[in-house]
C-alpha cells in the first residue's frame, strides 16, 4: 500500500509553500482584504509563471501535463496560504469543465490561456438562493443566445469567461440542462460585484441579455458533466480546506505557546490544549478522507464519487471548526481586523458554501453511499 | 497513490492467506463475524479455551507475535507484515483477545527490561498463549494519575513483599502472569519511587475478584495483594526506575496501527436503511441523513488515518502522530450513535430486549458499554493532553506534586 503523495510530489509542495510564503504574505492578501485590489495579480502571473495554473493541464494544451495528484498538493499550499487569486474558479471549474466537455478547438483557445494566466475562467451555476440542483436553473439558452442572472459567480467580475448552466428543456429531468462557454468580454453580459463574507475572493452576479454562447459538451447533457466538474472540485477544494486548517490550527498553537495569562503559557491550561487537540483531530480526519478523494480523482476511480463527497464534507467541517476554535485560543486579539485569524473564520465559511452546502453534501454523501451498498 | 502490496507484500500475503484458509477453525467465522461491537463472546464455548487453541496453532506454524525475534516465539517480520497478517487473520484474529494485554504490553516490556533467561522463559510461552499475562497498573486512587498508585512493594531479603490492590485489571482471573507495578519508596516524589515487576498470579496472598459494571457485565477484576512475595529476579528495571518502565507498555499500547476500532457506522446505516418512521424509511429524512453524514467522514476519516500509518509502514518508515486520534474519535462515536439509533426508536428505544424492534437490543447493549471505551486505556482528556503535548508540543500540565514525597501528596478524597 502507498496511500501517500511521493517524494516529487512532496518537493512540489515545499516548492508551493516557499513560493507562497515569499508572494503571498497575510500583508499581500491584505491588499486584497482591504478592497485595494479585485485580487492580487502579481501572485497570478507568479503562479502561471511557476507552472502551478496548468499543473494537471496536458502538454498539448500548453499546461505541465502533471496531474491532479500535483494539483491537490499546489491546492494545500493555496489554502494554506489563503491566496487572493482566483484559483479554484478557473483552475479546479472551468479548466476540469473544458478538459472533460470541451471540442478541440475549445481546448485549444482556453487550456493555453488559462495555463499561461492570460484567462480567467469560472462556473456560472447558481441563481440565488439554493444548492446544486437542475430545478435550480432558470436562465434559458435558445437559438445560441442566454437569457437570466447568476449569482453568486465566485470570481465573476474579475473572469474572462464563464462556464454557464443553462435550460435548454422542460422535461424535469436532467437533461433538460446544457453547458455553454461564454466569453465575457464580448458583450451581452451585465456584471456587478456583489460583497460577500470572504472580500479576498470576490462574487458577482451576471446578468446574460441575449448573450451569445458556444455549447461546452451535448446538449442535455449538462447536468451530467456538472456533476462530475462539482465532485473533482469538491477534493480540491478539500485540500485547500486541509490547507486553511492546518495553518489556523498553527495560529492557535503559537498563540497559545506565546500568550502568558495568570502567570503562566495559556497552551499550559487544559481547556486550551484539549480545545487545540480537537482541532488536530478534525484536520487529521480531514487530511485522511482528502487523501482518499485524491487517490479515486486521480485514478478516475467509480469511488470518486462518494470519496468527493466525504472529502468535501469532512474538510469543511475541519476548516470550519479550525477556523472558528483559533479565533477563540486568541481571545480578543482574535477579533480584531489586524490579526490574521478573521482571515481564515472568513475563507473557512465561504469555501463551505461555493459549491454547495454542507447538507447538500451530506445529502449527496448517503445517495452515493446508498448506490454502492445497493451495488 | 495505490493500495496495491509490492511484490514481497503480496507474496507474504498469499502465504498468510493460504495458511488462514487451511487452518483456521472456520466453525466460528459465522459468530465471529456478526460480534461487532464490544467485547467477543461464543454462545456454546469458552472464548480463553477457543482462542488458546488458534493461538498455539498459529505460534507452532509462526505466526503468533509474528512481529517478535523467532527465539523469543515470533518470525522476526517486519511491522508491514504484522498489518498484513491481521487484516489476512480477519474475523479470527477477534480469538486473539485474551492474548492481547500480554502481547501488545506485558511482552514488550519484557522484552526490553528482561533479563535473557526472562525472555527466553516467559516470551515463548506468552506468544502461544500457553500462558496468559495482564497488566497491574490501575488502582483505586490511581487511574489517570497512575503514578500516584499506593501497592506496596517492600524489600525482604532477595524477595519483595506486595500488600496493596490493583483495579480494572482485564482477564486476571484467567491469567498466569501479572504485570505489576508497586511503590517501593514513598519518601521520594511518586514518579520515582516505583519498580516494575513480574509475578505469578497463582502466588499465595494474590486474590481475584471479579468486578460488576455498570453495563451489568464482568469483564474486569480488582486484584488484592497480601503479603504476597515476588523474588528479586522478577524485578524489570532498577529499583525506583519503575516509571520509565512503564512508559514503555503504555507506548505499546499506543502503537496498535491497523487495529479495528468499532464506531457503530455500519451498523447505524443499515439500521436507518430499514426503519420505517411516520414519513418514510429513516435514511430518506435530511436530518437522519445529515448525522449518519458527519458520522461516516469520521470513520472513513479514521481508516484512511489507519492506511496512511500503514503506508509508511511498508516503506520502512517509522509512521507520523495521526493515529493517536483513533480511541478518542471512535470512542465518543459509539455513544453518540448508540443514543442516536434509541432515539429513532421512540419510546421503544427503552426497550433492551433482543426482539426484532430493537434490532436485538445492539444499539442499548452499545450505550450501555460505550462510557469504558473512553476511559480504558487512557480518557479522552488524558488522549486529548497526549495529542497536546506530543503532537502539537503544548506545554505539559503544571503538576503540583510533582516535587513533594509522595508520603506528604494529600490523600483526601482519594
Amino acid at each position: 500500500m502507498n496511500f501517500d503523495f511521493s517524494d516529487d510530489q512532496k518537493q512540489l509542495r515545499d516548492q508551493a509553500r516557499k513560493f507562497l510564503a515569499e508572494k503571498c504574505s497575510p500583508k499581500a492578501v491584505r491588499v486584497v482584504l482591504d478592497g485595494k485590489a479585485p485580487y492580487d495579480k502579481e501572485l497570478w502571473k507568479g503562479l502561471a509563471e511557476m507552472g502551478f495554473l496548468g499543473v494537471a493541464i496536458p502538454e498539448e494544451f500548453g499546461g505541465a501535463g502533471a496531474g491532479h495528484l500535483e494539483l491537490c498538493v499546489i491546492a494545500e499550499e493555496m489554502g494554506r496560504a489563503n491566496a487572493p487569486v482566483p484559483f479554484s474558479s478557473t483552475v479546479y471549474l472551468a479548466a476540469e469543465a473544458l478538459l472533460i466537455a470541451g471540442s478541440d478547438a475549445q481546448k485549444k483557445k482556453w487550456l493555453p490561456a488559462i495555463a499561461s494566466g492570460e484567462a480567467i475562467g469560472t462556473l456560472a451555476l447558481f441563481e440565488g438562493k439554493g444548492n446544486p440542483s437542475p430545478k435550480n436553473v432558470k436562465l434559458t439558452a435558445a437559438n445560441g443566445v442566454l437569457n437570466g442572472v447568476k449569482k453568486p459567480v465566485a470570481d465573476g467580475a474579475i473572469a474572462d469567461f464563464a462556464v454557464v448552466a443553462a435550460r435548454t428543456g422542460s422535461s424535469g429531468r436532467d437533461g433538460d440542462i446544457s453547458l455553454f462557454l461564454v466569453d465575457l468580454k464580448a458583450g451581452g453580459v451585465e456584471v456587478k460585484s456583489l460583497t460577500n463574507l470572504d472580500p479576498t475572493r470576490g462574487q458577482a452576479e451576471i446578468i446574460f441579455k441575449d448573450c451569445k454562447a458556444e455549447p461546452l459538451g451535448a446538449a442535455g447533457d449538462g447536468w451530467s458533466i456538472l456533476t462530475q466538474v462539482l465532485d473533482r472540485a469538491a477534493v480540491l477544494c478539500a485540500f485547500e480546506q486541509v490547507g486553511g486548517s492546518d495553518r489556523a490550527l498553527e495560529m492557535g498553537r503559537d498563540y497559545a505557546l506565546d500568550r502568558i495569562a495568570f502567570g503562566r503559557q495559556i497552551g499550559s491550561f487544559q481547556a486550551v490544549k484539549h480545545m487545540l487537540a480537537d482541532m488536530y483531530v478534525s484536520a487529521t480526519l480531514a487530511r485522511s478522507n482528502s487523501y482518499y478523494g485524491a487517490w479515486a480523482l486521480s485514478t478516475n476511480a467509480a469511488e470518486l464519487p462518494e470519496a468527493a463527497a466525504a472529502a468535501r464534507i469532512s474538510a469543511t467541517q475541519a476548516f470550519q471548526h479550525c477556523a472558528k476554535n483559533n479565533i477563540q485560543v486568541h481571545g480578543g486579539m482574535g477579533f480584531t481586523w489586524e490579526f490574521d485569524c478573521h482571515m481564515y473564520y472568513r475563507r473557512a465559511n465561504a469555501m463551505a458554501l461555493g459549491l454547495g452546502s454542507l447538507s447538500y453534501w451530506e445529502d449527496q454523501l448517503i445517495d452515493r453511499m446508498r448506490k454502492k451498498n445497493a451495488a | 497513490m495505490n493500495f496495491d502490496d509490492t511484490p514481497q507484500e503480496a507474496a507474504f500475503r498469499e502465504t498468510a492467506r493460504k495458511w488462514v484458509a487451511a487452518n483456521a477453525p472456520k466453525e466460528f467465522e459465522q459468530e465471529l463475524s456478526k460480534s461487532s461491537l464490544g467485547r467477543i463472546r461464543l454462545a456454546k464455548h469458552d472464548m480463553v479455551e477457543v482462542g488458546k487453541a488458534w493461538q498455539k496453532k498459529k505460534a507452532e506454524a509462526g505466526w503468533a507475535c509474528l512481529h517478535w525475534p523467532k527465539e523469543y516465539g515470533g518470525r522476526g517480520a517486519t511491522p508491514i507484515e504484522r498489518v498484513i497478517w491481521q487484516q489476512e487473520e480477519g474475523v479470527y484474529g477477534k480469538l486473539t483477545q485474551p492474548f492481547q494485554i500480554g502481547e501488545g504490553m506485558c511482552g514488550p516490556t519484557v522484552m526490553a527490561w528482561g533479563s535473557e533467561d526472562a525472555k527466553r522463559r516467559y516470551l515463548p510461552k506468552l506468544a502461544s498463549g500457553e500462558e496468559i499475562w495482564c497488566q497491574l497498573f490501575s488502582e483505586p486512587s490511581a487511574g489517570s494519575d497512575v503514578a500516584g498508585l499506593r501497592t506496596r512493594a517492600e524489600k525482604k531479603g532477595d524477595n519483595w513483599v506486595v500488600n496493596g490492590q490493583k483495579i480494572w485489571t482485564s482477564g486476571a482471573h484467567y491469567s498466569d502472569f501479572g504485570l505489576l507495578i508497586a511503590r517501593t519508596d514513598p519518601n521520594v516524589p511518586k514518579h520515582k519511587g516505583l519498580t516494575m515487576f513480574f509475578l505469578d498470579m497463582k502466588s499465595p496472598g494474590v486474590e481475584v475478584r471479579p468486578i460488576k459494571q455498570a453495563n451489568g457485565m464482568q469483564e474486569f477484576n480488582e486484584v488484592y495483594f497480601t503479603d504476597v512475595v515476588i523474588p528479586d529476579g522478577q524485578r524489570l528495571g532498577a529499583v525506583g526506575e519503575g516509571w520509565s518502565v512503564s512508559l514503555t507498555t503504555l507506548m505499546n499500547e499506543r502503537m496498535s496501527i491497523g487495529s479495528r476500532l468499532a464506531t457503530g457506522v455500519p451498523e447505524l446505516f443499515e439500521f436507518c436503511s430499514n426503519l420505517m418512521l411516520e414519513a418514510g424509511l429513516a435514511i430518506d429524512d435530511p436530518a437522519v441523513r445529515s448525522k449518519l453524514a458527519s458520522w461516516a467522514v469520521k470513520s472513513s476519516g479514521l481508516k484512511y488515518t489507519s492506511y496512511r500509518a500503514i503506508s509508511a509502514l511498508s516503506k520502512g518508515e517509522r509512521p507520523g502522530p495521526e493515529n493517536s486520534i483513533g480511541k478518542l474519535v471512535s470512542g465518543m462515536m459509539l455513544q453518540d450513535i448508540a443514543t442516536y439509533a434509541m432515539d429513532l426508536q421512540g419510546a421503544a428505544g427503552v426497550l433492551t430486549g433482543a426482539d426484532e424492534e430493537t434490532v436485538h437490543g445492539q444499539f442499548q447493549q452499545m450505550l450501555l458499554s460505550s462510557p469504558s471505551m473512553r476511559i480504558a486505556g487512557g480518557t479522552d482528556e488524558i488522549l486529548r493532553n497526549i495529542i497536546a503535548e506530543r503532537v502539537l508540543g503544548l506545554p505539559g500540565d503544571i503538576r503540583v506534586d510533582k516535587d513533594v514525597p509522595y508520603n506528604e501528596i494529600p490523600t483526601k478524597g482519594r
